[in-house]
């Protein structure tokens, strides 16, 4: 099937490569191509989240019956431990910098990360992390949750290693974005085509540098958090032990200063791939760029001021309750200015349905509750009812699933055709968004209510009252239906890459520079680099070349082989 | 552009709003199919902090529900009216400064609506009334020393105050009286009894890793935390039983942590606990006669070989 019916030849300035692209394994294991670690990114966090999906099936097969015997409490305990640190650390952050490794150079019209060998090591640390984490199955895997809570994750309550596999992991991921991190600030400070000021940055662009300034201010906290706790495990420091002269709220402020922060991590890069996206295919340009860069930086900044929102039922003061529901309401703001700006895009546009833009349109939409629920959790008498139950699972779901992971899947559909050259099956695409889209609304809508009806998370069993079995196995057939759509798009990722239509360079006609170049972009990304004149250089360059032509060469789909 | 070509894509833009309907309307329906037996609010109904957190979680509600219905309907909306057509042109704006700040504002304005509510209802909710006359007769409490937390106190200073203490897997209950040895007094596990019409105020402690004290029906959960001292309190109008159970992940068995608070007529309850203290009592003169055995023992064995 056409990817699109008509397209301006392009006479792109077609890269030649000075030396031929090299092969075999090899050469993708001693790659520093920014692109290659890209896609070494892409596919090693995809593999993490099957795994992580796996894992969240099985608790749902557990609890899909009240009383059930399906796991036991441990291997239960290490199931969530294992989900959600997996999702977290090995998945969702990373794939970020997996799609920022491929398209943050392309996008400012760049050859290259400012660090290339830097940018190698930070994958393979990421896989290290993996690794380590994962080996812990075959010992002890952690039980005390991704949070670690101490005391339970102390050593009088967690004697066997996995906590320190997973403290490990948090070290070795945590290094692993750092450096990132410091890559992407260089190269968005450096490397910028001429021509592209910051307010001529790409949305995904800015959206990619606050990432990095928020994982450079946060990483740091968790990094010392864990090796205080590592400390108290095996050196007898007590830093969380008020035996000891410790505390364990302390880990708690120390874990949700990283952590909220961590929150905003992952999903500001899918507002920033959300925000390339609605343009293309309302072919309008995006509605209030400033407010959506700027809504960006403040959500930023309060991102940092929000932790103790996940401590509102400790023993807390008044002002401090009250401090961080207010924060939590402000960032509601931004938040919601951009949701407007969206929506404002696509108004009075001319709204093409392809697959990128659905999955874009149905992560707004959900995204928009797991915004709304979370302003329920900021009132802190009402969080004293939802906290630590299935409202909050719901909560976060809806904002983690419908929020970044529909956004990764925009993002997949989106730039598949310039990593591979091959254009992705729209109608398998579809299939696949409408199974997401309803398997995951039947998953996680009804676990408001488990949680209202005082279901607290992270139990192995529930016992048979009320509407709870009735509504954990409409929750755990939706985890089903919400799985075989992921499925589709893997068999349409695999299937694709021998037989999609092939793509040529701009197949969305789309704004930004990466569209520039053929797809796949050379090794050297950019024999001339274009000089960028607006937010929309492709768009501006289609224009040149269009009166340079006089007449727009119109050619139909039978062109594309 | 070819008109099949046209055709086809009229076709495909269906296909995808078809799609995307059946998606929203399949979601309505989990949300319908769930709108019976209140599963859209707390529970409530045991206590007044419990009912004042249901009524303020309503208000956020029915912003929410504006909001929600709000936006998804101009999202939908111009999804269906601004769909790509043959001839339509997009129109080419950039933005809005009016626009932009008319909508930071409104959701500043909701927000800060929903920050004064929330002040309003906050008295009801942190602060517990007096008992009732008719209520169990307590005695003032006193303060505990972790003076930078917040303790509830009644108007009158009366209370019923109970001991909380977390520990895997079992909550445990001691009822202070002026024995200030704290083994002296009366304790239960898992079963908190108490008295209606009285206004209980509970001192949430653990001893062991972090838990969380949670009756749904009597309020929200405080989480009981090694070293610290947690506070909350309930009132319970009628005779009845409120089922909770331990909601910070404590270990294996955190799903097991249940409790039950069972409340009772007062002077029911006043017997319950004179009898609570005799089995103390008991349990002491028991210890004492067992010591005076055993030491009469070790004698007899010294003097025997």
């Amino acid at each position: 099937m056409a990817a699109t019916d008509t397209a301006v030849l392009v006479p792109e300035i077609t890269a030649h490569s000075v030396e031929p692209e090299p092969r075999g394994w090899v050469s993708w294991v001693t790659t520093t191509d920014h692109k290659r670690i890209g896609i070494l990114y892409l596919v090693t966090t995809f593999v993490f989240f099957i795994m992580g999906g796996v894992e969240a099936l099985l608790m749902r097969v557990q609890l899909g019956a009240p009383d059930n015997t399906f796991l036991t409490p441990s291997t239960y305990n290490a199931l969530f431990t294992l989900h959600g640190t997996t999702m977290i650390f090995l998945f969702v952050v990373p794939i970020m910098a997996g799609f920022g490794n491929y398209f943050l150079p392309l996008m400012i019209g760049a050859r290259d990360m400012a660090f290339p060998k830097l940018n190698a090591l930070s994958y393979w640390l990421l896989l290290a992390g993996g690794i380590v984490f994962y080996f812990s199955l075959f010992f002890h895997p952690p039980e005390a949750g991704w949070t670690s809570y101490a005391p339970l994750s102390n050593a009088s309550f967690s004697e066997t290693s996995g906590i320190d596999a997973w403290i490990f992991l948090i070290h070795l991921t945590g290094i692993s974005s750092l450096l990132g991190a410091i890559n992407f600030y260089a190269t968005i400070a450096n490397m910028r085509a001429p021509g592209m000021g910051w307010g001529r940055l790409p949305l995904f662009v800015w959206s990619l540098l606050v990432y990095a300034v928020l994982l450079i201010l946060a990483l740091p906290v968790i990094a010392g958090a864990v090796t205080l706790l590592l400390t108290d495990r095996h050196f007898g420091t007590g830093f969380f032990d008020q035996s000891q002269g410790g505390d364990p709220l302390l880990w708690q402020h120390l874990f949700w200063f990283f952590g909220h922060p961590e929150v905003y991590i992952m999903i500001l890069p899918g507002f920033g791939m959300i925000s390339e996206i609605l343009p293309v295919f309302a072919r309008k340009p995006i509605f209030g760029y400033k407010a959506i860069a700027a809504a960006t930086v403040v959500i930023a900044f309060l991102a940092l001021l929000v932790w103790a929102h996940h401590m509102f039922a400790t023993p807390s003061a008044t002002v401090v309750l009250v401090f961080f529901m207010i924060s939590s309401f402000l960032i509601a703001i931004p938040t919601g200015v951009k949701i407007f700006n969206w929506v404002a895009t696509l108004w009075r546009g001319t709204v093409e349905f392809k697959t990128p833009l659905i999955f874009a349109v149905g992560f707004i939409s959900v995204f928009l509750i797991g915004g709304i629920t979370g302003v329920f959790l900021a009132v802190f008498p009402v969080d004293w009812q939802l906290t630590d139950t299935y409202y909050v699972v719901a909560h976060l779901h809806y904002v983690l699933v419908g929020g970044s992971v529909f956004a990764i899947f925009a993002g997949i559909y989106y730039w598949f055709p310039k990593m591979t050259g091959r254009m992705l099956s729209e109608g398998l695409g579809k299939w696949s968004f409408a199974f997401m889209y309803v398997g995951f609304n039947v998953t996680f809508l009804i676990q408001h209510s488990i949680g209202l009806d005082g279901m607290p998370r992270r139990v192995y069993e529930y016992p048979d009252v009320g509407h709870l079995a009735l509504y954990n196995l409409i929750s755990t057939v939706g985890s089903f239906i919400l799985a075989a759509g992921i499925g589709l798009t893997v068999v349409n990722v695999v299937r694709s890459l021998k037989h999609g239509v092939k793509a040529g360079p701009d197949p969305w006609k789309a704004n930004t520079l990466e569209w520039f170049t053929p797809s796949p972009p050379p090794v050297n990304n950019f024999d001339v680099v274009p000089r960028v004149r607006s937010v929309e250089p492709m768009k501006d360059i289609r224009r040149q070349v269009a009166r340079q032509s006089e007449a727009p060469v119109e050619v139909g789909a039978e062109s594309r082989h | 552009m070819p008109a099949a070509l046209a055709a086809d894509r009229i076709r495909h833009s269906r296909r995808a709003f078809a799609l995307t309907l059946a998606a929203g309307i399949v979601g309505l329906l989990a949300l319908a199919a769930g709108a019976s037996a209140d599963p859209l609010t707390p529970e409530s109904g045991g206590s007044p902090n419990a009912d004042s957190i249901d009524t303020l979680y309503k208000v956020v509600l029915a912003v929410a529900v504006v909001v929600f219905f709000g936006v998804e309907g101009v999202l939908l909306y111009s999804l269906v009216k601004f769909r790509a057509r043959k001839n339509a042109v997009p129109a080419q704006i950039r933005g809005n400064t009016r626009l932009e700040v008319g909508w930071t504002l409104g959701a500043s304005v909701i927000l800060v609506v929903l920050a004064v509510v929330t002040f309003v209802m906050l008295a009801d909710i942190r602060n517990p009334p007096n008992s009732d006359a008719a209520g169990f007769p307590s005695d003032r409490v006193e303060n505990v020393q972790d003076a930078s937390a917040y303790q509830p106190r009644t108007p009158n200073g009366r209370a019923l105050n109970i001991k909380v203490n977390g520990q895997r897997y079992i909550w445990r209950y001691t009822y202070p009286d002026k024995d200030t040895n704290a083994l002296n007094n009366a304790f239960s596990y898992e079963e908190l009894v108490v008295p209606t019409k009285t206004t209980v105020t509970l001192d949430i402690q653990a001893q062991d890793v972090a838990h969380s004290w949670w009756i749904p029906q009597l309020g929200g959960k405080f989480d009981a935390i090694p070293g610290h001292t947690n506070f909350t309190w309930f009132k319970i109008p009628e005779p009845g039983v409120f089922r909770g159970q331990c909601a910070e992940l404590c270990g294996r068995n955190h799903a097991d942590m249940v409790a039950t608070v069972r409340a009772v007529e007062p002077a029911q309850f006043k017997s319950w606990l004179a009898r609570k203290r005799r089995e103390v009592d008991t349990a002491d003169k028991l210890a004492q006669t067992r010591r005076k055995e055993l030491q009469a023992e070790q004698a007899q064995g010294a003097e025997a070989p």
